[in-house]
Protein backbone atom coordinates (compact mmCIF):
# COMPACT_ATOMS: atom_id res chain seq x y z
CA UNK A 1 0.00 0.00 0.00
CA UNK A 2 1.31 3.22 -1.13
CA UNK A 3 -1.31 5.32 1.04
CA UNK A 4 -2.94 5.37 4.01
CA UNK A 5 -6.26 6.02 2.47
CA UNK A 6 -5.59 2.46 1.22
CA UNK A 7 -5.40 0.99 4.54
CA UNK A 8 -8.15 2.92 5.76
CA UNK A 9 -10.00 1.30 2.42
CA UNK A 10 -9.22 -1.85 3.59
CA UNK A 11 -10.10 -1.34 7.32
CA UNK A 12 -13.68 0.49 6.19
CA UNK A 13 -14.13 -3.12 4.11
CA UNK A 14 -13.51 -5.31 6.82
CA UNK A 15 -16.53 -3.06 8.66
CA UNK A 16 -18.65 -3.65 6.01
CA UNK A 17 -18.33 -8.12 6.33
CA UNK A 18 -18.59 -7.61 9.74
CA UNK A 19 -22.15 -6.62 9.18
CA UNK A 20 -21.54 -2.74 10.15
CA UNK A 21 -24.26 -0.30 9.17
CA UNK A 22 -22.53 2.45 10.50
CA UNK A 23 -18.32 3.36 10.91
CA UNK A 24 -16.98 6.59 12.50
CA UNK A 25 -13.83 7.72 10.47
CA UNK A 26 -11.76 9.71 11.93
CA UNK A 27 -8.42 11.63 10.97
CA UNK A 28 -6.48 13.93 13.50
CA UNK A 29 -3.99 15.64 12.36
CA UNK A 30 -2.06 18.05 14.91
CA UNK A 31 0.76 19.31 13.40
CA UNK A 32 1.85 20.77 16.50
CA UNK A 33 2.23 17.47 18.23
CA UNK A 34 3.33 16.29 15.44
CA UNK A 35 0.90 13.42 15.27
CA UNK A 36 -1.49 12.04 13.07
CA UNK A 37 -4.22 9.64 14.12
CA UNK A 38 -6.95 7.70 12.37
CA UNK A 39 -9.99 6.00 14.53
CA UNK A 40 -12.23 3.60 12.48
CA UNK A 41 -15.14 2.59 15.17
CA UNK A 42 -17.59 0.19 14.20
CA UNK A 43 -20.54 -1.23 15.10
CA UNK A 44 -20.07 -4.60 13.25
CA UNK A 45 -20.58 -7.67 14.85
CA UNK A 46 -17.17 -7.56 16.92
CA UNK A 47 -14.93 -9.90 18.01
CA UNK A 48 -13.81 -11.45 21.49
CA UNK A 49 -10.58 -11.07 22.82
CA UNK A 50 -8.75 -14.02 22.11
CA UNK A 51 -9.50 -13.41 17.97
CA UNK A 52 -8.82 -9.32 18.76
CA UNK A 53 -5.12 -10.64 19.30
CA UNK A 54 -4.97 -12.90 16.80
CA UNK A 55 -6.05 -10.55 13.91
CA UNK A 56 -2.29 -9.17 13.81
CA UNK A 57 -1.03 -12.55 12.78
CA UNK A 58 -0.87 -12.40 9.07
CA UNK A 59 -1.88 -16.33 9.22
CA UNK A 60 -5.32 -15.23 10.81
CA UNK A 61 -8.70 -14.19 8.96
CA UNK A 62 -12.34 -14.65 9.12
CA UNK A 63 -12.75 -15.35 5.55
CA UNK A 64 -12.87 -18.92 3.91
CA UNK A 65 -11.58 -17.62 0.18
CA UNK A 66 -8.39 -17.95 1.74
CA UNK A 67 -5.84 -18.66 4.49
CA UNK A 68 -4.01 -15.37 5.59
CA UNK A 69 -5.44 -11.75 6.37
CA UNK A 70 -3.11 -9.05 5.35
CA UNK A 71 -4.99 -6.12 6.18
CA UNK A 72 -4.50 -5.60 9.86
CA UNK A 73 -0.63 -6.92 10.01
CA UNK A 74 0.81 -4.28 6.93
CA UNK A 75 -1.65 -1.25 8.45
CA UNK A 76 -0.03 -1.98 12.23
CA UNK A 77 3.54 -2.59 10.39
CA UNK A 78 3.13 0.85 8.53
CA UNK A 79 2.19 2.77 12.04
CA UNK A 80 5.07 0.87 13.73
CA UNK A 81 7.29 2.23 11.35
CA UNK A 82 6.89 5.67 12.24
CA UNK A 83 7.03 5.78 16.04
CA UNK A 84 3.47 4.86 16.23
CA UNK A 85 1.10 2.42 16.81
CA UNK A 86 -1.75 0.15 16.23
CA UNK A 87 -4.34 -0.56 18.56
CA UNK A 88 -8.01 -2.50 18.34
CA UNK A 89 -10.84 -2.75 20.90
CA UNK A 90 -13.69 -4.63 20.29
CA UNK A 91 -16.87 -5.85 21.93
CA UNK A 92 -18.37 -9.23 20.24
CA UNK A 93 -22.18 -7.94 19.50
CA UNK A 94 -21.01 -4.23 19.82
CA UNK A 95 -18.62 -3.18 17.31
CA UNK A 96 -14.69 -3.08 17.03
CA UNK A 97 -12.51 0.30 17.50
CA UNK A 98 -9.12 0.46 15.50
CA UNK A 99 -6.71 3.45 16.20
CA UNK A 100 -3.60 4.25 14.34
CA UNK A 101 -1.13 6.37 15.28
CA UNK A 102 1.97 7.66 13.38
CA UNK A 103 4.55 10.38 14.13
CA UNK A 104 2.91 13.46 11.24
CA UNK A 105 6.64 14.19 10.39
CA UNK A 106 8.17 10.55 9.79
CA UNK A 107 9.99 10.18 6.66
CA UNK A 108 8.74 6.51 6.25
CA UNK A 109 5.03 7.91 6.84
CA UNK A 110 2.99 7.19 3.87
CA UNK A 111 0.76 10.26 2.56
CA UNK A 112 -2.41 10.09 3.90
CA UNK A 113 -3.83 10.46 0.27
CA UNK A 114 -7.19 10.10 -1.50
CA UNK A 115 -9.58 10.11 1.23
CA UNK A 116 -12.68 11.02 -0.72
CA UNK A 117 -12.10 8.15 -2.82
CA UNK A 118 -12.66 5.47 -0.54
CA UNK A 119 -15.06 6.79 1.76
CA UNK A 120 -17.07 6.96 -1.66
CA UNK A 121 -16.38 3.20 -2.78
CA UNK A 122 -17.28 1.90 0.52
CA UNK A 123 -20.93 3.90 0.10
CA UNK A 124 -21.47 2.00 -3.03
CA UNK A 125 -21.41 -1.04 -0.98
CA UNK A 126 -24.81 -2.85 -1.66
CA UNK A 127 -24.67 -3.75 1.91
CA UNK A 128 -25.94 0.32 2.97
CA UNK A 129 -23.01 1.23 5.34
CA UNK A 130 -23.33 4.62 6.33
CA UNK A 131 -20.20 6.66 7.59
CA UNK A 132 -19.82 9.67 9.66
CA UNK A 133 -16.36 11.22 8.25
CA UNK A 134 -14.28 13.91 10.08
CA UNK A 135 -10.91 15.01 9.38
CA UNK A 136 -9.08 17.63 11.53
CA UNK A 137 -5.93 19.57 10.49
CA UNK A 138 -5.14 21.84 13.90
CA UNK A 139 -8.27 23.54 14.34
CA UNK A 140 -9.36 23.07 10.87
CA UNK A 141 -12.10 20.34 10.64
CA UNK A 142 -14.00 18.78 8.13
CA UNK A 143 -17.40 16.78 9.00
CA UNK A 144 -19.50 14.72 6.94
CA UNK A 145 -21.83 12.17 7.33
CA UNK A 146 -23.61 10.38 4.82
CA UNK A 147 -26.78 9.38 6.81
CA UNK A 148 -27.98 12.62 6.83
CA UNK A 149 -27.61 12.49 2.73
CA UNK A 150 -29.39 9.27 2.80
CA UNK A 151 -32.31 10.53 4.66
CA UNK A 152 -32.73 13.26 1.92
CA UNK A 153 -32.24 10.51 -0.77
CA UNK A 154 -35.19 8.41 0.43
CA UNK A 155 -34.87 5.84 -1.65
CA UNK A 156 -32.24 6.95 -4.34
CA UNK A 157 -29.66 4.84 -3.79
CA UNK A 158 -26.09 6.31 -3.56
CA UNK A 159 -25.21 4.29 -6.72
CA UNK A 160 -26.94 6.61 -9.05
CA UNK A 161 -24.57 8.76 -10.86
CA UNK A 162 -25.70 12.12 -10.10
CA UNK A 163 -25.86 11.14 -6.69
CA UNK A 164 -22.38 9.57 -6.89
CA UNK A 165 -21.52 12.78 -7.84
CA UNK A 166 -22.34 14.56 -5.85
CA UNK A 167 -20.86 13.01 -2.92
CA UNK A 168 -17.74 13.11 -4.29
CA UNK A 169 -18.12 16.40 -5.13
CA UNK A 170 -18.63 16.99 -1.56
CA UNK A 171 -15.96 15.09 -0.12
CA UNK A 172 -13.67 16.41 -2.47
CA UNK A 173 -14.63 20.28 -1.56
CA UNK A 174 -14.77 19.65 2.23
CA UNK A 175 -11.23 18.12 1.98
CA UNK A 176 -9.99 20.99 0.34
CA UNK A 177 -11.58 23.47 2.49
CA UNK A 178 -9.08 22.16 5.41
CA UNK A 179 -6.28 22.16 3.81
CA UNK A 180 -6.01 25.60 2.74
CA UNK B 1 -19.24 24.91 -0.03
CA UNK B 2 -21.45 25.44 3.02
CA UNK B 3 -23.15 22.14 3.97
CA UNK B 4 -26.26 23.35 3.64
CA UNK B 5 -26.19 24.48 0.22
CA UNK B 6 -24.86 21.02 -0.37
CA UNK B 7 -27.65 19.00 1.22
CA UNK B 8 -30.14 21.87 -0.64
CA UNK B 9 -28.44 20.77 -3.62
CA UNK B 10 -29.05 17.41 -3.29
CA UNK B 11 -32.72 17.49 -2.51
CA UNK B 12 -32.89 18.99 -5.36
CA UNK B 13 -31.03 16.19 -7.17
CA UNK B 14 -33.63 13.42 -5.34
CA UNK B 15 -36.69 15.53 -7.20
CA UNK B 16 -35.44 15.13 -10.16
CA UNK B 17 -34.11 11.41 -10.08
CA UNK B 18 -37.34 10.10 -8.63
CA UNK B 19 -39.33 10.26 -11.82
CA UNK B 20 -36.89 7.90 -13.63
CA UNK B 21 -35.76 6.00 -10.65
CA UNK B 22 -37.96 2.21 -11.86
CA UNK B 23 -36.79 2.34 -15.17
CA UNK B 24 -33.00 2.84 -14.34
CA UNK B 25 -33.07 -0.14 -11.55
CA UNK B 26 -35.13 -2.85 -13.61
CA UNK B 27 -32.86 -2.18 -17.20
CA UNK B 28 -29.47 -2.05 -14.49
CA UNK B 29 -25.61 -2.91 -15.33
CA UNK B 30 -23.57 -4.08 -12.03
CA UNK B 31 -20.02 -3.93 -12.51
CA UNK B 32 -18.52 -5.15 -9.37
CA UNK B 33 -14.53 -4.24 -8.15
CA UNK B 34 -12.96 -6.52 -5.74
CA UNK B 35 -11.88 -4.58 -2.77
CA UNK B 36 -10.35 -7.40 -0.50
CA UNK B 37 -6.46 -6.22 0.84
CA UNK B 38 -5.06 -8.30 -2.28
CA UNK B 39 -7.18 -6.25 -4.47
CA UNK B 40 -6.72 -2.85 -2.77
CA UNK B 41 -3.04 -3.44 -3.04
CA UNK B 42 -3.19 -4.17 -6.82
CA UNK B 43 -4.98 -1.37 -7.43
CA UNK B 44 -8.23 -2.04 -7.11
CA UNK B 45 -9.10 1.81 -6.05
CA UNK B 46 -7.71 3.04 -9.25
CA UNK B 47 -9.87 0.74 -11.36
CA UNK B 48 -12.82 1.58 -9.50
CA UNK B 49 -12.15 5.63 -10.45
CA UNK B 50 -11.18 4.84 -14.08
CA UNK B 51 -14.42 3.09 -14.22
CA UNK B 52 -16.50 5.79 -12.55
CA UNK B 53 -14.60 8.05 -14.50
CA UNK B 54 -15.49 6.39 -17.95
CA UNK B 55 -19.21 5.70 -17.12
CA UNK B 56 -19.61 9.42 -16.21
CA UNK B 57 -18.23 10.69 -20.06
CA UNK B 58 -20.35 8.03 -21.59
CA UNK B 59 -23.51 8.76 -19.73
CA UNK B 60 -23.63 5.21 -19.13
CA UNK B 61 -26.34 4.26 -16.34
CA UNK B 62 -24.48 1.65 -14.11
CA UNK B 63 -24.44 0.77 -10.46
CA UNK B 64 -20.73 0.56 -9.15
CA UNK B 65 -20.30 -1.96 -6.29
CA UNK B 66 -17.31 -3.49 -4.33
CA UNK B 67 -16.79 -7.03 -2.88
CA UNK B 68 -14.61 -8.25 -1.21
CA UNK B 69 -12.21 -11.18 -1.53
CA UNK B 70 -12.89 -14.04 -3.44
CA UNK B 71 -10.05 -16.31 -3.19
CA UNK B 72 -8.55 -15.58 -6.85
CA UNK B 73 -5.91 -12.84 -5.22
CA UNK B 74 -3.34 -13.41 -8.31
CA UNK B 75 -5.97 -12.10 -10.83
CA UNK B 76 -7.07 -8.92 -8.87
CA UNK B 77 -8.18 -6.46 -9.86
CA UNK B 78 -10.98 -8.59 -10.76
CA UNK B 79 -14.02 -6.56 -12.22
CA UNK B 80 -17.49 -8.83 -12.74
CA UNK B 81 -19.99 -7.29 -15.29
CA UNK B 82 -23.69 -8.27 -15.08
CA UNK B 83 -26.43 -7.16 -17.15
CA UNK B 84 -30.19 -7.89 -16.96
CA UNK B 85 -30.53 -11.58 -19.21
CA UNK B 86 -26.71 -11.82 -19.41
CA UNK B 87 -23.84 -14.05 -18.46
CA UNK B 88 -21.56 -12.69 -15.24
CA UNK B 89 -18.39 -12.07 -16.91
CA UNK B 90 -15.43 -12.00 -14.12
CA UNK B 91 -12.16 -10.41 -15.78
CA UNK B 92 -8.94 -10.37 -13.90
CA UNK B 93 -5.43 -8.19 -14.17
CA UNK B 94 -7.33 -5.49 -15.01
CA UNK B 95 -5.37 -1.77 -15.32
CA UNK B 96 -7.04 1.55 -15.43
CA UNK B 97 -5.67 1.72 -18.96
CA UNK B 98 -7.80 -1.37 -19.91
CA UNK B 99 -10.98 0.26 -18.44
CA UNK B 100 -12.04 2.55 -21.90
CA UNK B 101 -11.84 -1.09 -24.08
CA UNK B 102 -13.65 -2.98 -21.50
CA UNK B 103 -16.73 -0.48 -21.60
CA UNK B 104 -16.57 -0.03 -25.22
CA UNK B 105 -16.74 -3.69 -26.01
CA UNK B 106 -18.70 -5.12 -23.37
CA UNK B 107 -21.17 -2.78 -22.00
CA UNK B 108 -21.43 -0.65 -25.47
CA UNK B 109 -21.09 -3.17 -28.19
CA UNK B 110 -22.17 -6.48 -25.70
CA UNK B 111 -19.45 -8.13 -26.70
CA UNK B 112 -16.82 -10.41 -24.02
CA UNK B 113 -13.02 -9.44 -24.25
CA UNK B 114 -11.49 -12.92 -24.21
CA UNK B 115 -8.34 -12.23 -23.43
CA UNK B 116 -9.17 -10.43 -19.84
CA UNK B 117 -11.61 -13.64 -19.18
CA UNK B 118 -11.03 -15.41 -16.15
CA UNK B 119 -14.56 -16.76 -15.50
CA UNK B 120 -18.03 -16.55 -16.57
CA UNK B 121 -21.01 -17.19 -14.88
CA UNK B 122 -24.57 -18.96 -15.92
CA UNK B 123 -25.90 -19.88 -19.33
CA UNK B 124 -27.88 -17.01 -20.58
CA UNK B 125 -26.66 -14.85 -23.71
CA UNK B 126 -23.25 -13.75 -24.10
Amino acid sequence: MLELSLHVLDVLQNSVEAGATRVKLEVNEDLAGDRLEITVEDNGRGMDPEMTARVFDPFVTTRKTRHIGLGIPLFAEAARGCNGDLKIESTPGVGTRLTAGFQHSHLDRMPLGDMPSVILMTLLSPRNVDIEYVHRIDRQEFAFDSAEAREVLGEVPFSQPEVRAWLESTLREGEAEIKK
Amino acid sequence: MSKLKSIEELKKLRENLQKGMQIRTQTGTRIIVGMGTCGIAAGAREVMSAILQELDQRKIEANVETTSCIGMCAREPLVDIEQAGLNRVTYGNIKPEFVPRLIEEHIVKGQVVPEWVVARMGSAGI
